[in-house]
């Protein structure tokens, strides 16, 4: 993991003095809340419908079980004792006052964390493929790109006061798990028949009002000219994004206008033009940073562990647990654990102080001292003996922390909705709620087989409702909240937005309209097909049919 | 508006040339960017310094013929959340304009260290604050991880910092 040198340090604890006098100066009037709330934003900072919301940067996922303790501490002394994992990677908590936020700041800077840009109209946090450093499937790790994303867009001069905030994602691997061609920016590692590492480079990807799928912009990118080549990225948007319209100002609207060619050669214009191309000190510093996320001293073990085995047949709720929620590691007798977050009736990412620190004392003790948050709002121990697979069960089981549901039904994402924020027009999380009831019994889960359900409670689609498989939107209607269904959404390398499929829903009957989608998906596939490859053999009528049958 | 300049307020010398006025016999003066494109020849002879003033949607490398002849360009912030000008006056910097690049409009004091590394070196600022509070507010950080910013020397540039004996960007500038 990345670890803080003198410099890193400084920065931080520098801007959490700079915010403590900003901070300072608005609690005692020298600031009006409209001078202020552009600082704030900078520091993860809302103002929400109850109270101040802080969200927390964790780059590119990844936690040390300290920082996880950390965590743990802050949801208890400054909030009601739990924090909400959120669909980019970060924590939020909900119940923050603006009196302790310098406090915290300086709590979070003591493990090497901030809240830089997690908010306003600039770089956000970095995001990655959540398995990163551990799947089966990895060409390389994504995360000492990511860090060096992470130091160069904070506080960059430059950019940051964009038309409209900025998402990165990076993947190292073929299996598209960070989602990067729905980002501002995303790069997707990959290797040349001469075997060599490049990037690709994909632009204009987004969720929100207007989905779009991103376009390349550049095949293969040496990695040591990210750096330049995102610059020129970022001033062509940065000088030419709508800045007329709010809902027009991502750079996917920019893309889209001036045409992907035209777009392309502004950015290419202005990489050549800058001044003196040397690469070698990014290249230097994408060394030192590679060093840090060295894979940890692996043991050797076979691939097949007796204890594992025993443990599964002696108890099916763990077997269904490691069916479910156990995912292939590159090196033998290790496994990927994925600690769902989404237990049936739950909030979907919420987590207690207690669980925090439970979690952080398993990666401790058995999982090289990593966690992983993800996008799906889940949290991963990403290097896990299968020897030990079965106590951690156990301890996960005893926290409440043990829903055998990863990448099913009950797995549901969700934003938080109309319960706490302030932009949305409908509630998420009771939607969610009356869905994992509904679909309580593991066995239809894992009948249904792998399913994405993602939930919005607006159309800023912080729930990714166009990439679920199921999609849904909450939307108010006359002062009614109503929910729109979208079919045949993906993030993943074969990425797609989901298509509408027919008016909405009434809250109450959310869950039995998923049921009837379900239902007429089981009486339809073949054998082995999953819910989105039936849904892209079969097309959107048979669910048009079975939802809006005349009674 | 006072005018900030190298940490201390001083006077405007400059004539500001409206699209109409008459081009005074000599001083030194500042023409709006639509009338340097069509007056180019006469105000090129004029005896003063010339400077000009550009608007955040005028394309910084149209203006690039004309900057060794120029020793002011005046950039406006229409909107403290409008950012347009940074990248404009980093292009500028980076064509080897060397005058004064001054910025006005919202010029807000949590910004203008952002303003300073861009290469902004003169700014139009609200007398609502004290000089003092300028003066703090333009190293609220001493350090930074971009490189090729504009920089005093207490402020450091991290990466170049971390690889002193890699090849450097460029000459280190310097924040006026």
């Amino acid at each position: 993991m990345y670890r803080y040198d003198e410099f890193d340090h400084q920065f931080v604890s520098e801007r959490t003095a700079q915010f403590r006098d900003q901070a300072e100066r608005r609690l005692k009037g020298e600031l009006t809340e409209d001078e202020f709330r552009p600082l704030r934003l900078m520091n993860g900072l809302y103002l929400q419908l109850h109270a101040y919301m802080l969200r927390v940067a964790i780059p590119y996922g990844t936690l040390s079980s300290r920082q996880m303790r950390r965590l743990a501490l802050i949801a208890e002394k400054y909030d009601k004792g739990y924090g909400h994992f959120t669909t980019r990677q970060n924590i939020q908590y909900n119940w923050i006052k603006l009196e302790d936020t310098a406090d915290i700041l300086q709590a979070l800077a003591e493990v090497e964390m901030h809240a830089i840009q997690t908010s306003g109209n600039c770089i956000r946090n970095v995001t990655t493929d959540h398995w990163a450093g551990a799947a089966a499937d990895e060409i390389g790790d994504p995360r000492p790109v990511g860090e060096l994303l992470r130091q160069w867009s904070s506080l960059h001069p430059e950019f940051s006061f964009l038309p409209r905030k900025f998402k990165i994602a990076v993947t190292g691997a073929p299996h598209d798990r960070a989602a990067v061609r729905v980002h501002d920016i995303g790069l997707r590692l990959h290797k040349n028949d001469k075997a060599e590492r490049g990037w690709e480079v994909f632009v204009g990807g987004g969720l929100g009002r207007t989905p779009i799928v991103g376009v390349s912009v550049r095949e293969f990118l040496p990695e040591h000219e990210i750096i330049s080549y995102l610059e020129a990225i970022m001033r062509v948007y940065n000088l030419h994004g709508r800045r007329d319209n709010k809902y027009k100002a991502r750079i996917k609207i920019l893309v889209h206008e001036l045409g992907a060619e035209k777009f392309k050669a502004e950015v290419e214009t202005e990489y050549a033009r800058k001044p003196r191309q040397t690469t070698e000190v990014e290249e230097r510093e994408l060394k030192r940073i590679a060093a840090y996320f060295a894979p940890p001293q692996f043991e050797k073990l076979p691939r097949w562990s007796a204890a594992f085995e025993e443990a599964k047949i002696k108890q099916p709720d763990f077997a269904r647990w490691s069916r479910n929620n156990l995912a292939a590691h590159h090196t033998d007798g290790y496994t990927i654990v994925n600690i769902s977050l989404k237990p049936e009736g739950g909030i979907p990412g919420d987590a207690t102080a207690d669980q925090m620190r439970l979690m952080a004392d398993l990666a401790e003790r058995y999982a090289h001292d990593e966690l992983r948050v993800s996008h799906a709002q889940n949290v991963v121990l990403p290097h896990v003996k299968k020897d030990d697979a079965f106590t951690i069960w156990q301890a996960l089981e005893s926290a409440g922390l043990a829903a055998a549901n990863y990448g099913l039904a009950g797995d549901i994402i969700a934003c938080p909705g109309l319960d706490y924020c302030a932009l949305a027009t409908a509630r998420s999380i009771p939607i969610s709620q009356s869905i994992s009831r509904k679909f309580a019994s593991l066995d239809v889960q894992e009948d249904i087989g792998p399913l994405k359900i993602n939930i919005s409670g607006c159309i800023n689609a912080c729930g990714h409702h166009h990439v679920g498989h199921i999609g849904i939107l909450g939307l108010d209607k006359k002062g009614e909240e109503f929910y729109q269904i979208t079919l045949g959404g993906s993030s993943a390398e074969n990425s797609s937005i989901g298509t509408i499929v027919g008016p909405g829903f009434a809250g109450e009957d959310v869950a039995d309209a998923i049921g009837t989608i379900l239902d007429t998906y089981r009486g339809l596939r073949e054998p082995g097909e999953t819910f989105l490859a039936a849904y892209r053999r079969l097309g959107a009528k048979p669910f048009k049919e079975a939802l809006y049958a005349p009674a | 508006m006072p005018l900030l300049k190298n940490n201390v307020l001083i006077s405007d010398t400059w004539g500001h040339l409206g699209t109409d006025d008459v081009m005074p016999a000599s001083g030194d003066i500042v023409a709006p960017f639509a009338r340097l494109l069509k007056e180019w020849e006469a105000l090129s002879a004029h005896p003063g310094k010339l400077g000009v003033s550009v608007g955040n949607v005028d394309r910084a490398e149209v203006l690039g013929t004309f900057l060794p002849r120029l020793s002011l360009v005046i950039l406006p912030f229409p909107a403290f959340n409008d950012g347009r000008a940074y990248s404009i006056a980093r292009q500028i910097r980076e064509f080897g304009f060397k005058g004064e690049l001054r910025a006005t409009g919202n010029v807000l004091l949590d910004q203008m260290q952002f303003m300073l590394q861009v290469g902004f070196d003169a700014f139009e600022i609200d007398e609502r604050f004290p000089l003092d509070m300028w003066q703090k507010a333009s190293r609220q950080m001493s350090l930074a991880y971009q490189r090729g910013l504009y920089r005093r020397s207490s402020e450091a540039e991290v990466w170049t910092e971390r690889h002193t004996d890699a090849e450097p960007w460029s000459e280190q500038p310097h924040a006026g």
